[in-house]
């Protein structure tokens, strides 16, 4: 794949090598057959598919990569990584872009989805375990939807599908301390 | 694998696990723990939980912070590790992101970074193992005592459990038969269809329901058309996703469905002669006792 490369212009190369040496993945070697698309769940919401965010880092396109619905409408399904003939990593090469966009600070493109998962993080931070119902109240808060999901209440009640009361694990301070020394390590390795 | 009791030749040898219910499993999904719990007790398996477990982080921190994705299931293999016993993992969602850490852990570097956030340091000489494998273990004797006679399930397995094969490392990707041949095993008549490992829409339900809808109603619908009295599933989100919205999938899609979502585990809790409020069949938002009562079945 040497040939390639050579007619590649210079910014193009670099996010490609950026992301090749990040997740050890060959993208050069894809030749856009489209099978990781078509297997895709959740391609037909998606701005540019899979297959097209592996054209978009072979040409160097980072903005729209960085900036596409795709790298948060992914759900890790794996689907395109098991299948493609390339044995391309596709799942491992989207989550690093996705990791990518929010260490250049680029607005993610699906925020409700993004705010559902520092939600979700905030929890495990304060109790060690996932908190559901405080998931709801925060996720509602923070997106916006202060009503989602309420419609929902009177049967989760009827049920018994909500516990009200947060899990209580002594873990809780391990969880924390792991956040903090993960952060601090973030810190310094920027 | 399990350490197995000095009573060996004797087909109930002991099978003694560590246990990880995963936070779903004591909330929204407590009746997957507790069927789980009930049937491994009857099969003669120990589930010993963790003490003072913490989350695995599930997508959220997978999505978001690359070394939190890995140092939180890290804490729970330790834990594992110094428990000396196999892992058992009711929840595909845990089980994955075990998986994952452990297979990246193989890396020397990275287990070293990780062993520093948490201030242990890890080996990768840990099992970790989904409840489905440890139930439907054919060497282990299944004490039937009311046959699923004339029930068809759909068995679904979603992403999780099967992919990717090199990290996971169970049954098959496109086409896996553990959950069937343990239907059988119970009585019951597995159907044959097309997207039992396809996606339900995972975690995205509260930022997206209608990407769940979509994939959820395609999948239902394909197990309506193909005559299954219910779907039989192995994850808290498959479940939550198939059972919660079968209502908004009408409103949205105009097919009234009305099929029961049920844990492998309650199916199995059914056979070995649980009540179906000992197993809590009662939670499910598309209530399963009509159907189960119409075939005799309770
Ligand atoms: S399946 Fe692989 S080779 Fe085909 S387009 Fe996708 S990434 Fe490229
Ligand atoms: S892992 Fe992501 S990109 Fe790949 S098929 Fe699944 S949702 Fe699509």
């Amino acid at each position: 794949m040497q040939d390639t490369k050579a007619i590649i212009p210079e910014p193009a190369s670099s996010l490609l090598s950026f992301v090749q040496s990040n997740t050890g993945q060959n993208i050069s070697s894809c030749y856009q057959c489209g099978k990781c698309s078509a297997g895709c769940p959740t391609a037909y919401a998606m701005d540019i598919g899979p297959r097209q965010v592996m054209r978009a880092i072979q040409l160097g396109l980072k903005d729209e990569i960085l900036g596409s619905s795709a790298i948060w409408l992914c759900v890790s399904c794996q689907t395109c990584s098991v299948r493609c003939p390339r044995e391309i990593d596709i799942a491992r090469v989207i989550e690093s872009l996705r990791l990518l966009s929010q260490a250049e600070g680029t607005p993610p493109a699906q925020r409700e989805i993004a705010v559902f998962h520092r939600a979700f993080l905030q929890q495990v931070r304060i109790f060690g375990r996932l908190y559901e119902v405080g998931l709801g109240i925060m996720y509602n808060l923070r997106s916006g939807h202060f009503f989602n999901n309420m419609n929902r209440l009177p049967s989760l009640f009827a049920k018994k599908k909500l516990r009200l009361i947060p899990q209580r694990t002594k873990g809780v301070s391990d969880a924390r301390r792991i956040a903090a020394r993960v952060k601090k390590l973030e810190s310094e390795l920027k | 694998m399990a350490k197995v009791g000095s009573n060996t030749g004797n087909q109930t040898a002991e099978r003694v696990y560590s246990y990880y219910p995963g936070c779903s499993q004591l909330a929204t999904a407590e009746e997957y723990d507790v069927s789980a719990r009930l049937v491994s007790r009857k099969l003669g398996i120990e589930l010993r939980e963790l003490e003072d477990w913490i989350c695995c982080g599930a997508s959220a921190a997978h999505s978001t912070d690359h070394w939190l994705s890995l140092a939180l299931p890290a804490h729970t293999l330790k834990q594992a590790e110094e428990a000396g016993l196999p892992l058992a993992v009711p929840c595909a969602m845990c089980f994955s992101r075990l998986k994952f850490a452990l297979h990246e852990l193989e890396n020397k570097e990275t287990r070293d970074i990780v062993s520093h956030i948490i201030e242990k340091e890890l080996s990768t000489a840990v099992a970790v193992e989904p409840m489905l494998k440890i139930l439907a273990d054919e060497s282990l004797p299944i004490p039937v005592v009311k046959p699923l006679s004339g029930l068809k399930v759909a068995c679904y397995y979603g992403c999780l459990l099967v992919r990717p094969p090199e990290v996971v490392k169970f049954d098959n990707a496109e086409n896996p038969q553990t959950m069937e041949r343990l239907m059988q095993r119970l009585g019951a008549e597995p159907i044959n269809w097309g997207l039992k490992t396809a996606c339900c829409g995972a975690g995205v339900a509260f930022p997206r329901l209608d990407v769940v809808l979509k994939l959820s109603y395609r999948l239902l619908s394909l197990i309506k058309a193909s005559g299954a009295d219910c779907v039989a599933v192995a994850c808290p989100m498959c479940h939550a996703n198939l059972d919660m919205y079968q209502k908004d999938m009408k409103a949205k899609f105009g097919e009234k469905l009305d099929l029961p979502v049920l844990y492998f585990t309650q199916l199995m809790g059914l056979a070995l002669g649980f009540s179906p409020k000992e197993l809590l069949l009662n939670k499910h938002i598309t209530n399963p006792l009509p159907m189960l009562r119409k075939k005799e079945l309770i």
